[in-house]
């Protein structure tokens, strides 16, 4: 799989593969969401997910904390109201930048960490090009959590399996789309082909740019969100503020690249070793 | 909706939600928009996407605000300083839309010389009875009437909106259409306000005037005399944050009033989005649970004085000459037929005489009172959680505990069940279990998706829905359970010969049930069929409230929603046809399934729409008729040049330029000469609890015609009360319903918003000593909660008559029960309530708060906790 790198293609955003044209996923535009959850309780809903231990942080709306085993989509909140003097703006910057919200969701890369690192291959990627853990062949040995660069999957307490978001496979195989989709109010979760998605997603924020929302960028190209060998994510975003802010990574990587690297150092450092204790005893 | 009816005819939101995608200014104030009304919201979105300018006036940044160009904060309770400055503005700046003004309000009508303004005697009109606390309005009819708004002005009736027979015109009343008359509605409307300026809203709402002046360019710039010419609207949005004040009603009738002047109303993006709280609460006023209107908005009879003995004294009170509501006795009459069938006839008026009348107040607070005091002694309670939803809950609960026997019906033991063994005062052991005497029966209720119904929402429209699964044991549907109690009530009184006994008796009640037996669930169609109306002879549905006949040969529930079921089993509200824009046939909405209400005012006096852009409804002079996107709210065939004979009656007294047919005149209200118990002008008084003195009234802090409950159990902190100096709010979250009787207990909802915590700024938190999730005790005279501190850039302490006033925001869904839980808000509130709608203040008083937890500082703070328990 060849992946382009940089410049927008016409078959989707800035480096997204365009040789999957089957390939459905998510465009989650953050300057639409209205942080009401609808997505995370339709999620857990369909999917008949319990509840998470349940406490109140203080972390501004959210007491659900992150993605997990139980919680597939999260509504991150991030309170930037005030300038560096306390002072509180009355005129906005257009589009949520005060009170971000982001629904934050599996990502389906392109080139799946988790599943690379599945040893009993219950990862698999569907007729979609989604990624689902097949919770049948999982036998919770926990290879995926590290592999994410997200930290999407979770270990279940329940079962001792890995959990995350299947994008609602078994309402896709008949032809709906997935529940957190099908309930946000304000289309900010948009579901579909991913080279449309894309090519809405690159018209939005040139849209939004025009519009003075200078920081809007798409999240999930080969540059920002699905770099580092991922080769995109078939869940993007649209995002106001940058990455850190809503803690994502900027510039993820594949650990599995980290471990080439690793190995190759392993072996070098073997080699050297080698050759010095060759030497040394050689000279004895 | 007093404050809209008063002014434009009908108590419901002027425009739909669909509508505002439409707008090019929106001003959402008094309400919190994305996160109580998150799907209406979509079309807020629409609209900023197409450049609409959307501002957020509220004394929080919330969910809304988040996605506005503009937050303006503001103090909670001078809402109609700013609205009033807007007013101000407008006429001073020769912003509003002179055209519309002079021919579709009441703005050159002249006013009795005798009327006195605020202005005049120091935050008083003319009329006013200290002693009772009331106005006689009779100096501020049009000059020359002096018709006698009769049993209205009765304390038992609220001012529901209803019809007003004062300002008929088969009278007609001077006027003045240069508007110069120093006693017309336009120069009294300029002299009120004058007051109301930028830097009073600087000083009373804490908004600098810089921003002030923003929000009304906005404004002024996006309405029909704009720089654009006519091809602008701006929408209002408002919810309970306005209702919910000792002058709710008199903020909403500004916003009536602003929008009248600034000629929104009746255009599409313009109008006044009443965001009603809860599903189908608008159809609970419609086909009221309220105890003083009847359906449709027809008074409830009452029995004080020579009032509405008869059905003749009744008709003779209420049915005003000229207007709409000329056509009364059809409604009433089809009214008593549907109720009380082969009983009611001719010779014994429909049996009007079993209809009961009521006597006092009872509304929802008096009725804690009456509980509290043993003249209540038993309540249903359905679909409703007073031991945390309602006002002072301490007293409440109280109240509840005085009852004999208590139903209550719901699908979660939800705290109004529990109060007798699991209420703070009784794990604290302030009272037992034992000593409540309180019979109470929890029935299981079922839920939306387990009965068949309809809602009306919050744009009157009327939408069905089926039953999707059956109700789990024995939870009923609302519809089952108050049936079978009706019919179990009628073989109780058979026979019985006593007042109560021949009103059950005589009552119609035999709905068809679904399985064919009697303990089945009533058809519901069959129940739609009667509210719709019918011929009586043959049982066929009427087509729509124009075949409603006041000689007993048609039946109807509720002459409003005629035309729902036009044909025997065609129910409009099923019907699911959308087209992006009135969408027709998309549900039914009433009346006649008209969805921008007032719509002639679309169209110019002589009948041609203000501009293409916003054209909506307009005269078709080739075929006669008035035509459009959406059904004339207007008679059809009235020529825009038509002039009434004198001597017309009804909608025939009416010119052809007269777009609010409910009202007598045909003309909206900038003045109103009747229907408002606190003034015909809105006028800014403090909150009943306030740390800040009334800079416009010194001698008026508080609404004079406010009523209020002073006791032991309710007591009031006076103005600028040293011990209370912080201003609270209360106030909804997204993720909870109301009183949390749907929500708490469903754990993907509980884990959302797990605690009920209170919401201050750092700057409190400073002063205060309170770090965020750490306790903080808030008190009044009613009562003490305990709660977590979320500390917050999202409130902020406010400027306000040079000093810092700090504000305290606090959820009202939490309780004892479920498994989201926390202190209730409302043991803090206060019993008081607006003349007009009789709703509470919770959008405004004031308390104290300390850090550390209850029972801690109660020990630490002495003498005042001593004086605060219960």
């Amino acid at each position: 799989m060849t992946a382009t790198r940089g410049g927008a293609s016409p078959a989707g955003p800035k480096g997204q593969p365009a040789q999957r044209p089957g390939a459905l996923g998510f465009l989650t535009d953050t300057t639409l969401c209205i942080g009401c959850k609808a997505c995370e309780v339709a999620c857990k809903q369909w999917n008949g997910l319990p509840m998470d231990n349940i406490g109140w942080t203080g972390n501004s709306y959210d007491n659900t904390g992150d993605l997990g085993a139980t919680t597939w989509r999260h509504v991150t909140f991030v309170e930037r109201i005030a300038d560096q003097a306390g002072r509180r703006p009355a005129t906005l910057q257009p589009f949520q930048s005060n009170w971000l919200m982001m629904s934050d969701i599996c990502k389906h890369c392109a080139h799946a960490g988790c599943m690379e690192a599945c040893p009993t291959g219950a990862i698999v990627r569907t007729e979609f090009e989604s990624v689902v853990i097949q919770q049948d062949v999982c036998n919770g040995c926990g290879y995926c959590l590290p592999a994410c660069p997200f930290g999407v999957p979770e270990i279940s307490d329940t079962d001792g399996k890995a959990h995350k978001c299947t994008l609602c496979y078994d309402r896709l195989t008949d032809g709906l789309e997935p529940a957190c989709a099908k309930a946000c109010p304000t289309d900010s979760i948009q579901f579909g082909r991913i080279d449309d998605l894309g090519e809405r997603a690159t018209e939005r924020v040139a849209s939004l740019r025009e519009r003075g929302v200078e920081g809007a960028h798409v999240y999930g190209d080969q540059d920002v969100g699905g770099s580092g060998g991922i080769g995109g994510l078939n869940a993007f975003f649209v995002l106001t503020a940058p990455p850190e802010v809503y803690n994502l990574p900027r510039r993820p990587e594949l650990p599995q690249r980290k471990s080439v690297r690793g190995y190759l150092a392993t072996a070098g450092a073997a080699v050297i070793f080698g050759a010095a204790a060759f030497f040394s005893l050689r000279e004895r | 909706m007093p404050g809209l009816g008063a002014r434009l005819g009908r108590g419901a939101a002027t425009t739909t939600q669909q509508s505002l995608a439409e707008s090019d200014c929106i001003v959402i104030m008094g309400a919190n928009m994305a996160e109580n009304h998150p799907v209406g919201f979509r079309f807020v979105m629409k609209a900023r996407e197409r450049g609409a300018r959307v501002i957020h006036v509220d004394p929080r940044f919330s969910r809304t605000s988040a996605l506005c160009d503009v937050h303006v904060p503001l103090r909670a309770g001078s809402d109609l300083v700013f609205l009033g400055a807007l007013v101000n503005h407008v006429i001073q700046h020769q912003k509003y839309f002179r055209e519309y003004v002079v021919h579709y309000t009441n703005a050159s009508v002249i006013i009795n010389p005798e009327f006195k303004d605020t202005e005049d005697l120091e935050g008083l009109f003319s009329g006013y009875n200290a002693a009772e606390r009331r106005y006689d309005p009779d100096t501020w009819q049009y000059a020359g009437q002096q018709t006698k708004p009769a049993p209205e002005e009765d304390p038992a009736q609220s001012a529901e909106p209803r019809p007003q027979v004062v300002g008929q015109i088969s009278d007609p009343p001077q006027t003045d259409p240069s508007l110069e008359d120093p006693h017309c509605v336009f120069q009294l409307v300029k002299r009120h306000f004058a007051r109301y300026t930028p830097e009073l809203v600087e000083r009373a709402c804490g908004v600098p005037r810089t921003l002030f002046l923003e929000v009304a360019e906005a404004i002024t710039r996006n309405s029909g005399i704009g720089p654009d010419g006519v091809d602008r609207t701006t929408a209002f949005c408002y919810a309970v944050a306005w209702t919910q004040h000792t002058i709710g009603t008199q903020i909403i009738s500004c916003c009536a009033l602003l929008q009248l002047l600034l000629g929104n109303i009746g255009r599409p993006g313009g109008g006044i989005l009443a965001l009603r709280g809860h599903s189908t609460i608008q159809g609970s006023t419609d086909i009221p649970t309220l105890y003083n209107l009847l359906p449709g908005y027809l008074p409830m009879p009452s029995s004080a004085g020579e009032g509405d003995r008869s059905l003749e004294d009744y008709l003779r009170h209420y049915r005003p000459e000229t207007g709409a509501w000329h056509a009364m006795p059809n409604y009433v009459v089809s009214l008593l037929k549907a109720w009380y069938g082969t009983a009611a006839t001719p010779a014994n008026e429909f049996a009007y005489h079993l209809v009961p009348k009521i006597e006092d107040d009872y509304s929802f607070q008096p009725m804690l009172l009456m509980m509290r005091q043993g003249i209540m002694k038993g309540l249903f309670c359905m679909g409703q959680n007073p031991a945390v939803g309602g006002q002072n809950t301490v007293l409440a609960r109280r109240a509840l505990a005085t009852l004999d026997w208590l139903v209550v019906r719901d699908v979660h033991e939800v705290e109004t069940a529990a109060f007798w063994y699991d209420a703070p005062e009784v794990r604290d052991g302030e009272v037992r279990p034992q000593d409540i005497k309180t019979e109470v029966f929890l029935l299981p209720a079922a839920i939306a998706a387990e009965k068949e119904g309809s809602y009306t929402n919050t744009q009157r429209l009327v939408q069905w829905h089926d039953k999707a699964v059956e109700p789990p044991g024995d939870a009923r549907s609302e519809a089952w359970f108050l049936y079978q109690l009706g019919k179990r009530l009628k073989e109780l009184y058979a026979g019985d010969d006593s007042p109560q006994g021949r009103q059950i008796a005589a009552l119609a009640w035999d709905y068809p049930t679904l399985d064919g037996s009697s303990s089945g669930d009533p058809d519901l169609q069959e129940v739609l069929k009667e509210i719709n109306g019918y011929t009586v002879a043959d049982g066929q549905p009427v087509r729509d409230f124009t075949a409603l006949r006041d000689d007993g040969t048609t039946a109807g529930g509720c002459w409003i929603y005629s035309g729902i079921m036009p044909q025997a089993g065609r129910n409009l509200a099923r019907s699911r046809k959308g087209d992006g824009r009135a969408s027709l046939e998309w549900g039914f909405s009433w009346p006649a399934n008209r969805r921008l209400l007032y719509n002639r005012a679309s169209a110019d006096p002589q009948g041609n729409p203000w501009s293409e852009r916003k054209k909506w409804v307009w005269w078709d002079a080739q075929e006669g008729r008035w035509t459009g996107y959406d059904v004339p709210d207007f008679p059809l065939t009235k020529p825009p040049g038509y002039r009434p004979a004198p001597g017309a009656k009804g909608l025939d007294a009416h010119a052809g330029d007269s777009p609010f047919v409910n009202m007598a005149d045909g003309k909206g209200w900038l003045f109103a000469a009747s229907g408002l118990r606190d003034g015909p002008l809105p006028t800014h008084y403090e909150p009943f609890e306030t740390p800040v003195h009334n800079l416009l009234y010194p001698q008026q802090p508080r609404n004079p015609a406010a009523r209020h409950f002073p006791r032991p159990d309710n007591r009031y902190h006076e103005v600028g009360d040293a011990r209370f100096p912080y201003v609270i709010t209360t106030y909804r979250l997204t993720e909870h319903h109301t009183a949390g009787g749907m929500s708490r207990w469903v754990p993907w909802l509980a884990e959302l918003q797990p605690e009920g915590f209170v919401e201050i700024s750092p700057e409190l938190a400073a002063i205060a000593g309170v770090d965020n999730g750490g306790w903080v005790t808030l008190s009044t005279l009613r009562g003490e909660v305990e709660a977590r501190a979320m500390v917050t850039e999202r409130l902020q302490p406010l400027t306000i008559d040079g000093q810092a006033l700090h504000q305290i925001g606090m959820p009202w869904h939490f309780g004892f029960g479920g498994l989201a839980r926390g202190a209730i808000a409302n043991d803090l509130s206060l019993l008081v309530e607006d003349p007009n709608s009789l709703i509470h203040e919770a959008k405004s008083f004031t308390c104290n708060l300390r850090p550390g937890r209850l029972v801690q500082t109660r020990a630490q703070a002495g003498a005042q906790t001593g004086a605060l328990r219960r």
